[in-house]
């Protein structure tokens, strides 16, 4: 789904924000993107939703290289792709439904389907009523899940996260994260950028650690079957989803042998 | 295909509708960029107007452009209709009317005021006069000079003058007066570009976090866009149809006291226009400004988050 090949990205500052990075994310992956401010997360997403193009080495995104997308094809690869912020970036002057209707007005597609598809994608994350709302008439929570709304209204194979729990207390960002996993478990290839590291121990899922534009370690995932999401989610993933990866012990020396690239010096 | 057609009919109604609505939801600001604006549309339509207007008053001036025939003294009555049928002949003539010595001095003691004093004349001392009218194509100055040139040669005549002076500095001036228009609508149709494109830039600048959120959701370059565009239209286009409100206001204001000045002057002028043919003109000129400044500002804005491998 994600894959860097000895990416580096300097900006026009002279600043090398990332160095030779390469690693890999199959489909349907749930994974943690770590590491101190500058070390290179946001270029990271940056460049996979295009952003930013990579100074050197490839980024691939849904099967696409993105060095070779055109400008004009990048909406069309962007719709693939849900990105959360952790400011949410709700428009304030719009009421909950037309922001999360955005990429689908955006997308050409019709006012009775989106209709339909924001309604499903508010009940997804337990909004559902109240699409009249202003966001500033919600609570710091509820505006983050309407930007998640937002992010997977139109249905995108890939979501990617920039500190989507750095403004909410530690019980409003394990339900964000579990409605992350849930997603994930239908099969949605979801990565989130975080300084939250307490968090990322305590789900399991496997770490890119970036240190100086590089990637410094990587651990594997631990007890995936074991969050508190993986029970709320049996409903909306009773289509279509992958079952929960095998207990991961066994699997850790593998997990880092692909995740290190060899070229990396 | 009916479909699509509607959905791309219902997203054009959107953004439009949701265009009007910001601007609405800004009225202030929304209204002093378009009182600018329609100031300076209402500028060429008025000189325009003028031009036109002050043109007409000048059509009744072509008619007075010709040449007076002085016949020689004794001459008479029937030698000068002789002539006037020669004349007639004249290419470039368009035509020739007789004021024979006695109608010349019938209208000389009824007009004047001097009839007494004409009374005591013996003899009438004024000539046959030819009033030559030049035809249509050969009124300009070089065939009107050959013209009386010919005519001051045949034999019998005394004398030519030409009673075009007046009426050709006139049309110079009108002349003028349209290339002035020319360049000052040139110009101003510039302003209004600028002044639009520089509105809906700031307008860009404020709504740049509504644009990038739009674009990270796989919005086109199109669909962010089009508000803007029809921002510029509607700038445009209601500026134009406030300007003809200033022109069609200034026109009434003016049409008593032209009417009183006209009738001064035992004349029969009133003000012409503005029609809807203007009305039509200055809006779709103001639209047509408005996108194109709104095209130029929306363009140069959206090549910023084009990303870059720097």
């Amino acid at each position: 789904m994600i894959r860097f090949e000895r990416v580096s990205k300097r900006y026009p500052n002279g600043r090398e924000a990332l160095s030779e990075l390469s690693f890999e994310v199959p489909g349907g992956e749930m994974l943690f993107l770590t590491g101190r401010s500058g070390a290179g997360k946001s270029t990271v997403l940056k460049l996979i939703a295009l952003l930013e193009r990579a100074s050197r080495g490839e980024v691939w995104v849904n099967g696409q290289n993105t060095a070779q997308l055109a400008a004009r094809r990048i909406p069309q690869f962007r719709r693939g792709i849900g990105v959360v912020f952790q400011d949410h970036r709700l428009l304030r002057d719009r009421p909950v439904f037309d922001n999360v209707a955005l990429p689908l007005v955006a997308a050409d597609i019709s006012f009775r389907e989106i209709d339909r598809r924001v309604r499903a994608a508010l009940d997804q994350v337990g909004l559902l009523g109240r699409e009249r709302a202003l966001p500033l008439e919600l609570s710091v929570g509820e505006q983050q899940r309407v930007g998640i709304a937002r992010a997977i209204v139109g249905k995108p194979p890939l979501l990617i996260a920039d500190e989507p729990t750095g403004n909410l207390d530690a019980t409003l960002a394990s339900e964000v994260l579990d409605l992350f996993a849930r997603f994930s478990a239908v099969g949605v290839t979801v990565m989130i950028a975080t300084h939250d590291l307490a968090l990322v121990r305590s789900s399991g899922r496997r770490e890119l650690r970036l240190e100086g534009g590089t990637l410094a370690a990587a651990t594997a995932p631990t007890t995936m079957g074991a969050q508190p999401a993986t029970t709320a989610l049996a409903g909306a993933a009773s289509a279509g989803s992958s079952p929960p990866p095998p207990p991961a012990d066994d699997r850790l020396p593998r997990d880092i042998a692909t995740l290190v690239n060899p070229a990396v010096r | 295909m009916s479909a699509r057609l509607g959905n791309w009919a219902a997203r054009h109604g959107h953004a439009f509708i949701s265009t009007l609505g910001h601007l609405s939801r800004h009225a202030l600001a929304t209204s002093l960029t378009v009182i600018a604006i329609s100031l300076a549309l209402a500028l060429p339509l008025a000189l325009g107007l003028l031009v036109n207007n002050v043109r007409g008053l000048g059509g009744t001036l072509d008619e007075s452009l010709g040449l007076s025939v002085y016949l020689k003294p004794g001459m008479s009555e029937s030698q000068a209709r002789a002539l006037a049928t020669q004349v007639r002949a004249q290419p470039g003539v368009g035509s020739v009317s007789l004021i024979s010595a006695a109608q010349g001095l019938a209208l000389l003691r009824t007009e004047s005021g001097f009839g007494a004093a004409l009374g005591s004349l013996t003899d009438n001392p004024l000539p046959n006069v030819l009033e030559v009218h030049p035809a249509a194509f050969a009124a300009t100055p070089q065939r009107l000079e050959a013209l009386r040139a010919r005519l001051a040669a045949l034999s019998s005549v005394d004398a030519v003058q030409l009673d075009r002076d007046w009426a050709l500095r006139f049309n110079a001036i009108l002349a003028v007066a349209r290339e002035a228009l020319l360049v000052s609508a040139g110009l101003i149709a510039a302003g209004v570009i600028a002044v639009i494109g520089n509105t809906i830039r700031l307008e860009i600048q404020g709504r740049w976090a509504e644009i990038e959120v739009t674009k990270l959701v796989g919005g086109s370059n199109a669909f962010v866009r089009r508000p803007f565009l029809y921002a510029g239209v509607l700038y445009g286009g209601l500026a134009g149809l406030l300007g003809f409100g200033i022109v069609l206001l200034a026109r009434i204001a003016l049409s008593d006291p032209v009417a009183a000045l006209s009738a001064a002057y035992g004349g029969q002028f009133a003000l012409q226009g503005p029609g809807p043919r203007e009305l039509g003109l200055l809006v779709g000129a103001g639209a047509l400004l408005g996108w194109l400044g709104a095209a130029v500002a929306a363009s140069r804005q959206l090549a910023r988050i084009e990303p870059r491998a720097a």
